[in-house]
């Protein structure tokens, strides 16, 4: 069964036999983000993308921990669980560990995921339980009122750092990488056609997946992520990865390359002073994580050249699949389980 | 030969030995064997939280108390009636606990310079006159066993680590123990090593041998089988215990276990148990932390599983928040505390019931959780199944409030039928439950308060549920002020209408002027006491509380009912203050933390002087 599953994220969800509509995934609670918040157009993303699944509805859960973005599953149609500051990936790996039957989302922030949930989030990854995991990156707090997160860059100003933040950000997908995850992917809020893209790849992903999805928060952080969205700039330095597709980006002059560089990493070098042959070809399918961790680096320093898209995407059995084969040997060696029998084993004696 | 046999009514025995010298395992298999003769007993495991602390030091002592006898008894006894010391650091360690005229079987060969030196000897205990009041056998028993041991395929270093075999081997001889079931022990546990199997039994064996022959033992002992209630009987201890109840709570209540625990001494083998069992459907989760154990267990319980925890006093204050939101989203969850000594680190192999107030309170906000403890460690059994039962009834977090001492202590135990448990049946909510048609989450049971339970995979329940306050019925997010005092209120009148029994009270004459009441681990000790108070001709009242909140409807009335209420508590008075600050009694608290739990003989006394006092 383990291998049987691979590349099949949904294959134990019962499917709807109606047809869906975004309209079926909106609940009747009115949204609450600030107008002009990314986590908008996230929403309506998903709420688009989930008829094409075509899951039983009630077989979908959004679990959050706390932060702005958290509030999203209140204005999911499904079953939903709102829980608390950074544990949602603790909470999701019970109820996805327990119920294969369920397709289980986690939305989460880059304060909830990677600064108080920091722990859960590379323990879910190196477990892979199925889960996908929507990491809502804005680079902020929001909801605390705009002091510096685990993303921000270095010597932020905000309400706790007046003279700049010291501490260097995560890079989230390094961080995943890392962490042993199975699928990670990096989106956009304001690209709704990559983001459901990479979402399709997720949800068929059966294991954790990591979806870092940068989210422009427009009043605490507005503009955070422009460089990758003005005409002017952003097919400059978006790398988008196809698995596949040798690794080019930008425009006429300017279009670039990537390739291996001399000092084991990657480099980005001018498309033409390379010949084909040393232009990298994408492979999220590479077992290997070292490529994936060096087309992360990329990104640094920050928005020089942004690679999106899926990094890594490797099928190894879910955790909540082995544990259920545990049960099943277990049961399949000695029979089910029971109680009188277990009561009455060891050493016992009767008193008349 | 023909030695003397003597009949005595009850021992108390204790082995005590450096951590690696195996008396926890020496301990158990004299259990072992004393349960199979159908003696009652009960066991008192002590050792050092060091796996291995450097030998022949004081820290590094580790010692199992055993009290048996022909008839039904409460406590693993005050004082050894027997020392079995392995070394002069278990000798020194122990010896104050020992009466004058008690036996000493001490191992001579590790009364070495070197070894009497570590612990501050400057002569020999053996060889002069420090022991003259006890009885004492000098008995080489490293030695013996490696001589019995030549001739076989092992070690020497194989052959010298037998020797707590022929220490069992030779205290089974004093006390008739029956044989059969150790020899099959070792075969299984070192089955893979038939060689050390061997080597093992023919310790064992010698040392049975050794005590028929020499003439340092005398006289053997003879304590005849307990008279206990008709049944079937078997040994367990409370983490084995409370294993097993939750094991019977899934399978009464038709819901998969989910466990999702941390490792944290002295609860982790009821981790080690469940996960034994995948075949009664249980899931174990061994978390990253002690806040995801719970986190798990509680998305677990959203998904419709028996969602537990186990772990002690520092997990909890880790665990409270995710406790604090099972309170507010409403859902069924058992918190096992196995609490030990604090605060901080603490001694985690040492007993407390320091935890209480933490169990009552430790969370933000107006947050009532049941809280229930089992008395004794075959009790745990039962309070675990209470526990499941409360919260599946009621869709809340349960603590339940066991020990150290419950954990590692055992006692014979008669087995229930399974038709003796109780059905603790739920129903997941899947039709609407309002007018409309649609789902109102927090829609509760006039009754019980309780809110319904739909789970996901329900077509047309779907709902959102979380830590944010809710608005009555509906559950949508609400910051209405009214709306939050009726939740407040709700939430506080459901956990105090949740249905316990009555609190009896143990009072023979019905004329005792003083009560004493109890809780949890303390009640062995405490009956302990009453019985010599009463033999003695005093007039004492007893009552045990197993519910801790809410407390029984009648709990005012019976402490109103005494003159005085006398209230141990290994702690410094936490179930007092509740008392007081609920019934305005002032209840007497008698207080020790000494990571041990109560003597009867010293409780036995306060309670004496307590009726002395008028």
């Amino acid at each position: 069964m383990t291998e049987s599953l691979n590349g099949k994220g949904l294959a134990l969800v019962p499917k709807t036999e109606g047809k869906q509509t975004l309209k079926d995934f909106k609940s009747d609670q009115e949204v609450r983000w600030c107008p002009g918040c990314g986590d908008y157009a996230i929403l309506a993303a998903v709420q688009s993308f989930l008829p094409e699944l075509g899951l039983r509805r009630e077989n979908i859960v959004f679990v959050s921990g706390i932060g702005c973005s958290s509030r999203f599953p209140y204005y999911m149609n499904t079953y939903g669980f709102h829980s608390i500051h950074g544990r949602a990936p603790a909470i999701a790996t019970g109820l996805a560990t327990s119920r294969p039957d369920l397709s289980v989302w986690v939305i989460t922030g880059d304060g909830d995921a990677l600064s108080i949930g920091g722990n859960h989030l590379i323990h879910a990854l190196r477990r892979n339980v199925n889960l996908n995991i929507l990491l809502f990156n804005n680079r902020i707090y929001g909801l605390t009122k705009g002091q510096y997160s685990p993303t921000s860059e270095v010597g932020k100003i905000t309400k706790s750092t007046p003279m700049g933040s010291l501490d260097k950000p995560f890079n989230p997908i390094s961080l995943a990488v890392g962490a042993e995850a199975g699928f990670v992917a990096r989106t956009i809020d304001s690209d709704r056609k990559h983001l459901q893209s990479v979402l399709r790849e997720a949800a068929a992903h059966r294991g954790t997946s990591l979806v870092e999805i940068y989210q422009n928060c427009n009043i605490f952080n507005d503009g955070a992520f422009e460089a990758l969205k003005e005409p002017d700039t952003r097919d400059e330095i978006t790398i988008r990865l196809e698995h596949g597709q040798p690794i080019v980006f930008g425009t006429g002059e300017n279009e670039k390359a990537v390739r291996l560089s001399p000092t084991g990493g990657v480099e980005v070098v001018r498309r033409s002073e390379v010949a084909d042959s040393e232009i990298l070809v994408h492979d999220a399918h590479r077992d290997d994580p070292s490529l994936a961790f060096a087309l992360s680096r990329l990104d640094e320093p920050a928005f020089q050249h942004v690679p999106i898209g899926i990094f890594r995407s490797v099928d190894r059995p879910a955790y909540d699949t082995l544990m259920s084969e545990q049960l099943e040997q277990a049961t399949a060696d000695k029979g089910k389980g029971q109680l009188a029998d277990l009561l009455l084993g060891g050493d016992t004696w009767r008193i008349n | 030969m023909t030695k003397q046999v003597q009949q005595l009514d009850r021992v108390i025995i204790r082995f005590a030995g450096d951590s690696g010298d195996g008396m926890q395992l020496t301990g158990d298999r004299f259990t072992a064997e004393t349960a199979k003769f159908g003696n009652d007993l009960s066991t008192l495991p002590n050792f050092p939280a060091e796996i291995r602390a450097p030998a022949g030091t004081l820290p590094g002592v580790s010692s199992f108390q055993l009290h048996f006898a022909d008839h039904d008894i409460l406590t693993p006894g005050d004082a050894p009636n027997v020392l079995v010391a392995m070394n002069p650091a278990a000798l020194k360690a122990n010896i104050a606990d020992l009466p004058r005229g008690a036996d000493i079987i001490a191992n001579t060969d590790e009364f070495t310079k070197r070894n009497l030196q570590k612990v501050g000897y400057a002569a020999n205990p053996l060889e002069d006159d420090t022991l003259s009041e006890w009885r004492l056998h000098s008995v080489p028993l490293t030695s013996l066993t490696v001589k019995a041991l030549e001739g076989f395929e092992i070690s020497k270093k194989d052959a010298e680590r037998a020797k707590n075999m022929f220490a069992l081997g030779l205290l089974s001889w004093l006390y008739h123990r029956p044989t059969e079931a150790t020899i099959k022990f070792l075969e299984a546990k070192f089955a893979k090593k038939p060689d050390i199997a061997k080597a093992n039994v023919a310790a064992f064996q010698a040392g049975w041998n050794y005590g028929e022959t020499t003439e340092s033992f005398s006289v053997s002992y003879e304590i005849k089988p307990a008279t206990l209630a008709p049944g079937v009987y078997r040994n367990i201890s409370g983490n084995q215990a409370l294993a097993y109840g939750l094991i019977a709570a899934s399978v009464q209540s038709g819901l998969p276990l989910f466990l999702g625990s941390y490792p944290i001494t002295p609860a982790s083998d009821i981790l080690h148990e469940l996960s034994k069992h995948k075949r009664f459907g249980i899931r174990t989760f061994q978390a990253e932390d002690e806040i995801a154990g719970v986190g798990a267990a509680l998305g677990a319980a959203f998904g419709g599983a028996l969602g537990v925890t186990t772990t002690s006093g520092p997990g909890v204050a880790l665990k409270a928040e995710t406790v604090g939101l099972a309170v507010a989203t409403e859902l069924p969850l058992i918190v096992v505390d196995v609490q030990r000594a604090g605060p901080s680190t603490g001694m985690p192999t040492k007993t407390e019931q320091t935890d209480l107030l933490m169990a009552m309170f430790g969370r933000n906000g107006e947050s009532p959780v049941p809280v229930i403890a089992p008395a004794t460690p075959s009790d745990c059994f039962d309070a675990a199944i209470e526990a499941a039962r409360i919260a599946l009834k009621y869709r809340t977090p349960v603590m339940l409030l066991s020990d150290g001492y419950l954990a590692n202590g055992s006692e014979p135990w008669r087995v229930p039928e399974v038709a003796e448990l109780p059905d603790i049946s739920v129903e997941f909510t899947t039709e609407p439950n309002s007018e409309d048609g649609t789902y109102l989450p927090f829609k509760r049971d006039p009754e019980t308060l309780a809110r319904p339970w739909a789970v996901p995979g329900t077509a047309g329940l779907e709902h959102r549920i979380g830590g944010i306050e809710k608005a009555d019925g509906s559950g949508n997010i609400s910051y209405d002020p009214n709306n939050h005092d009726r939740m407040v209120r709700l939430r506080q009148a459901k956990i105090d209408g949740v249905d316990v029994p009555a609190l009896e009270v143990d009072d023979p004459d019905g004329d005792a002027r003083v009560l004493v009441l109890g809780w949890g681990s303390t009640y062995g000790p405490i009956a302990a006491a009453v019985r010599r108070v009463r033999k003695d001709g005093g007039k004492v009242a007893q009552a045990h509380l197993r519910h801790l909140n809410p407390l029984p409807a009648n709990t005012g009335d019976v402490l109103r009912a005494y003159d005085k209420v006398l209230l141990p508590e290994i702690n410094l008075g936490q179930l007092a203050l509740l008392l007081r600050a609920r019934f305005l009694i002032d209840v007497i608290s008698y207080n020790r933390v000494r990571g041990l739990p109560f003597k009867a003989e010293e409780l036995a006394g306060v309670i004496q002087d307590v009726i002395n006092s008028d």
